[in-house]
């Protein structure tokens, strides 16, 4: 039964005119896949244009796309071998419609490459090799087409051969095999060529027979993206597709980012004898729960013990095809499996060459560049690393009313903020202090608070938070430095310097730093403190209490100082994920004060940090 | 999970994200064995329920099996039906090809349909593997005010993320079944045991394989008078689905032309 047959979905990609049309329309000729009459009514067609005989045309359907002998859009057709069926999916080589080319191939599982034996290697090609990666498209056959203009030179094809070979290693790609073809003359088509005896290797049916199907991720961690929620009759029915894992009757669902819980109570079905007990990826289904929580759309639902990352920050590589570049600070819309999220491009991190596969610095990324940026969101956000997940782990921006890019996620030198907005304990009430600030205030003649000092490393924080402290304790302040080094001897030892970590470090001084404001003392942090997430949670922890000071300066000068010779390590690569290096420093976007350290003596900082200190804690 | 059953969730998925995202919604019914297939993965996608109208774009032209067929599962299926008319011949564009220009009453009707019932999103039960300009089509296929497709200039489409955000003025064509071969159907019908009409069943030698308009359709040469034997014939034909659709064959660009201005 050819339902129980395998079904694989191939694309065909390229340089523009490297002969991708014609050797499928050649694929199918070969293999008795067309219909009857189907090559008579070409040939007439191409008669009626005064040309030579085009295979291209079975699949350059539209009049534009003829008349000027180039394939516009993606289309897709469908062929069988005797081992399985075939979707063919052939993809644009111009420039011009990349969209169409990533349209066509975000679809396959696998991708046969395209290259002229006389033109060589081009920018198409290289791209389109770089964009199969990134898409996640692991299985890629190189085809050296139009051997027949190179009189099946085994030399010319080596060449080609080393060169995009080289090419695609760089990238981490390893193609299955690299054929030598002609679709014009049929050479390698089915079976070997008399023309190139030399060639041991496979044709290009043999090599996509030897392509596996993906199967669905059934073995994965469970993500079950919201699509919807139904109330037709008196079921309450969450609807989605199951993306990995498998979902069973009376497994209890953890639902990111709401982080709520709840059982599966069924699994519902329409048509069918029997209610299913399980249900397992790439099913759309839809359940019911055992409570009514408040559940809508883009929620993840996941198992407790291997939840999804929780974040509004994230890094990504970003293909983008927008009319207008992408730019930071302007809002876009993300869609993220089922979930919607307004986004900013905090900053372009490098734009990729796909050509020589340099980085280069640039404020923007333009139509059909490739670029790792650095994305933050309103909202917190249940999402995978792409390594980990494909499902979960790549997004589409949206600007206006298109979809103008698409990237996949890293969290890399970014923590997962699960675990820091989980609150764990459940049996606990606030007591009402006895004593209110008002009292304190006025034994101690000033309100207490934190003065957050944020800022590159060497950028000053502890040397100008120490003299503060003796300015301010001389001034009859209650002042007090929690300072990075020191709490990592105790409060914090127990703590690594992984992401999650420091972000740790970092919860735990807030919490600190509030309590001791509460208590009525001006507390100095200096702690690089180089995440916007990390630093609001510590403003949310003591409220209006809290006054953000940037300590200001940039990395060069920072690196000139050096005071204690991390910048050199980092440098010689001795320390990996080193702020300002290797690893983000998001500066504050509205801090309470700024005092710029470059510009002013470590005396002149101390004393802008004294006046706005008796300008703020005095009042009553 | 089999081929039919990764079919059927895709397209499950693509009618779930329609309802969701797209405010008001409805679907063509051709009373074909697309379109029935069609409605009954809505009733796989919502549990049970058609939660939009159903409309047929009615030629007044069609076999009278099939208008029975119609009738008749509008009951059984508890659909909410709504019926369309099409203007005559002689308003349409007479530089078409005599049977395009009567398939291009359809387009002009569903125009008119659309003028009276404004919809945001169509669905349609198009598939690709028909006809070469369908497979170059979007799952989501914005549409501008007149119902034209802008075929040079398709927005891109990929990881399921389909086009849901549109000026206003546009609506978008819905292809649940774009990924499906007449094969599948077939196979699926059987499958599922969906009621058909039974002039896809061979008699005295001729049956439809696809289902116009009484004076533009053609039957071919079968034998096959059961499902199991139009699933057989499929295997080793080597005759096109839509060769007995007259409006295919008449010149080049017709069909094209045709789709551009609208026709499904």
């Amino acid at each position: 039964m050819s339902n129980h047959r395998e079904s694989l979905k191939t694309v065909f990609v390229g340089h523009v005119d490297h002969g991708k049309s014609t050797l499928v329309g050649r694929l199918f000729h070969d293999t008795d896949s067309l219909p009857d009459g189907r090559v008579e009514e070409i040939r007439k067609m191409c008669e009626r244009r005064g040309m030579p005989f085009e295979y291209a045309f079975l699949m350059d359907a539209l009049q534009a796309e003829r008349d000027q002998g180039i394939t516009i859009d993606t289309s897709q057709i469908w062929f069988k071998t005797a081992k399985r069926d075939y979707v063919i999916i052939d993809a644009p080589g111009h420039k011009e419609f990349l969209k169409n080319m990533i349209t066509g191939a975000a679809a396959a599982d696998a991708a046969i490459l395209v290259i002229d034996a006389n033109e060589g290697v081009q920018e198409q090609s290289r791209r389109h090799g770089y964009l199969l990666h990134l898409m996640g498209i692991g299985q890629v056959t190189v085809c050296v087409n139009k051997m027949d203009l190179v009189d099946y030179s085994q030399t010319r094809f080596e060449a080609i051969e080393e060169e995009f070979r080289a090419y695609l290693t760089s990238i981490g790609v390893t193609p299955n095999h690299v054929i030598p073809v002609s679709g014009r003359e049929g050479d390698l088509i089915t079976g070997p060529s008399k023309r190139m005896p030399w060639y041991l290797g496979p044709s290009i049916t043999e090599a996509l027979d030897g392509f596996r199907v993906p199967l669905p991720a059934t073995d994965q961690p469970l993500r079950f993206p919201v699509q919807d929620v139904y109330k037709f009759d008196e079921r309450r029915i969450i609807a989605g597709r199951i993306e990995s894992g498998t979902i069973r009757v009376g497994d209890t669902l953890l639902f990111s980012p709401i982080n709520k819980t709840a059982k599966v109570r069924t699994i519902e079905a329409w048509n069918v004898d029997q209610l299913p007990m399980k249900a397992s990826a790439g099913q759309s289904v839809g359940i019911t729960l055992d409570e009514q929580l408040f559940i809508e759309r883009g929620h993840i639902a996941s198992h407790e013990n291997q939840p999804p990352v929780e974040t509004d920050v994230f890094r990504a590589h970003v293909f983008w095809l927008g009319n207008d570049a992408l730019v930071p600070g302007k809002t876009y819309k993300m869609k993220l499996a089922n979930a919607e999220a307004r986004v900013t491009v905090q900053s372009i991190d490098r734009v990729i060459d796909t050509g020589d596969l340099s980085h280069v610095q640039s404020d923007r990324v333009e139509r059909n560049a490739v670029a790792e940026v650095t994305i933050r969101s309103r909202q917190m956000l249940a999402l995978d690393e792409f390594r980990h997940n494909q499902k979960t782990g790549r997004f589409v921006l949206v600007d206006g009313f298109d979809i103008a890019g698409g990237g996949i996620i890293s969290m890399e030198g970014y923590a997962d903020q699960r675990s820091l907005i989980t609150v764990r304990a459940t049996n606990v009430t606030k007591v009402e202090a006895a004593i209110g600030p008002d009292e304190r205030h006025k034994r101690n003649g000033h309100k207490g608070g934190v003065l957050w000092f944020t800022g590159l490393s060497g950028a000053g924080k502890s040397t100008i938070a120490v003299a503060t402290e003796r300015r301010l304790f001389d001034k009859g302040y209650q002042v007090y430095v929690l300072d990075g080094d020191n709490v990592r001897f105790g409060l914090n030892a127990d703590l690594g310097f992984s992401p999650e970590d420091r972000a740790e470090n970092i919860r735990r001084v807030g919490e600190v730093a509030a309590l001791m404001a509460k208590a009525g003392f001006i507390v100095v942090t200096a702690f690089i403190s180089p995440y916007r997430s990390d630093r609001d949670r510590a403003r949310a922890a003591a409220g209006a209490d809290f006054h953000e000071i940037h300590i200001d300066a940039d990395v060069a000068t920072c690196e000139s100082r050096d005071p204690k010779g991390l910048y050199r390590k980092a440098r010689a690569g001795e320390i990996k994920e080193f702020t300002g290096i290797s690893a983000p420093y998001e500066a504050p976007d509205a801090a309470e004060l700024t005092v710029d350290t470059s510009d002013l003596s470590i005396d002149d900082s101390v004393a802008r940090v004294s006046a706005y200190v008796d300008r703020t804690f005095t009042q009553t | 999970m089999d081929h039919l059953d990764r079919l059927e969730s895709q397209s499950v998925y693509i009618f779930r994200e329609a309802f969701n995202r797209l405010g008001r919604v409805g679907m063509l019914w051709s009373l074909g064995k697309d379109s029935n297939v069609m409605i009954w993965l809505a009733r796989k996608a919502f549990l049970g329920h058609v939660p939009f109208p159903v409309m047929h774009v009615d030629t007044e032209k069609k076999f009278p099996e099939m208008y029975e067929f119609r009738d008749r599962y509008i009951k059984e299926w508890n659909l909410n039906f709504l019926s369309g008319k099409c203007p005559p011949i002689e308003e349409m564009d007479a530089s078409l090809p005599p049977a395009a220009r009567s398939a291009a009453r359809k387009t002009e009707g569903l125009k008119n349909f659309l003028a009276a019932n404004p919809f945001d999103g169509i669905f349609a039960g198009i598939r690709r593997d028909e006809q070469a300009t369908r497979a170059k089509e979007r799952v989501f296929s914005p549409r501008g005010a007149t119902g034209a497709w802008n075929f040079r200039d398709q927005p891109p489409e990929f990881w399921d993320q389909f086009n849901t955000d549109f000026p206003p003025g546009t609506h978008v064509r819905i292809h649940p079944l774009l990924h499906w071969t007449e094969m599948d159907i077939w196979l699926y019908t059987q499958r599922e045991n969906i009621p058909v009409i039974d002039l896809y069943f061979a008699k005295n030698g001729k049956r439809y394989r696809s289902l116009g308009d009484k004076d533009i359709t053609n039957p071919v040469d079968s034998n096959a008078e059961t499902l199991d034997e139009i699933i057989e014939e499929l295997r080793t034909t080597r005759v096109s689905e839509r060769s007995g659709r007259a409006m295919d064959h008449e010149a080049e660009d017709a069909f094209e032309r045709l789709r551009a201005d609208g026709y499904m």
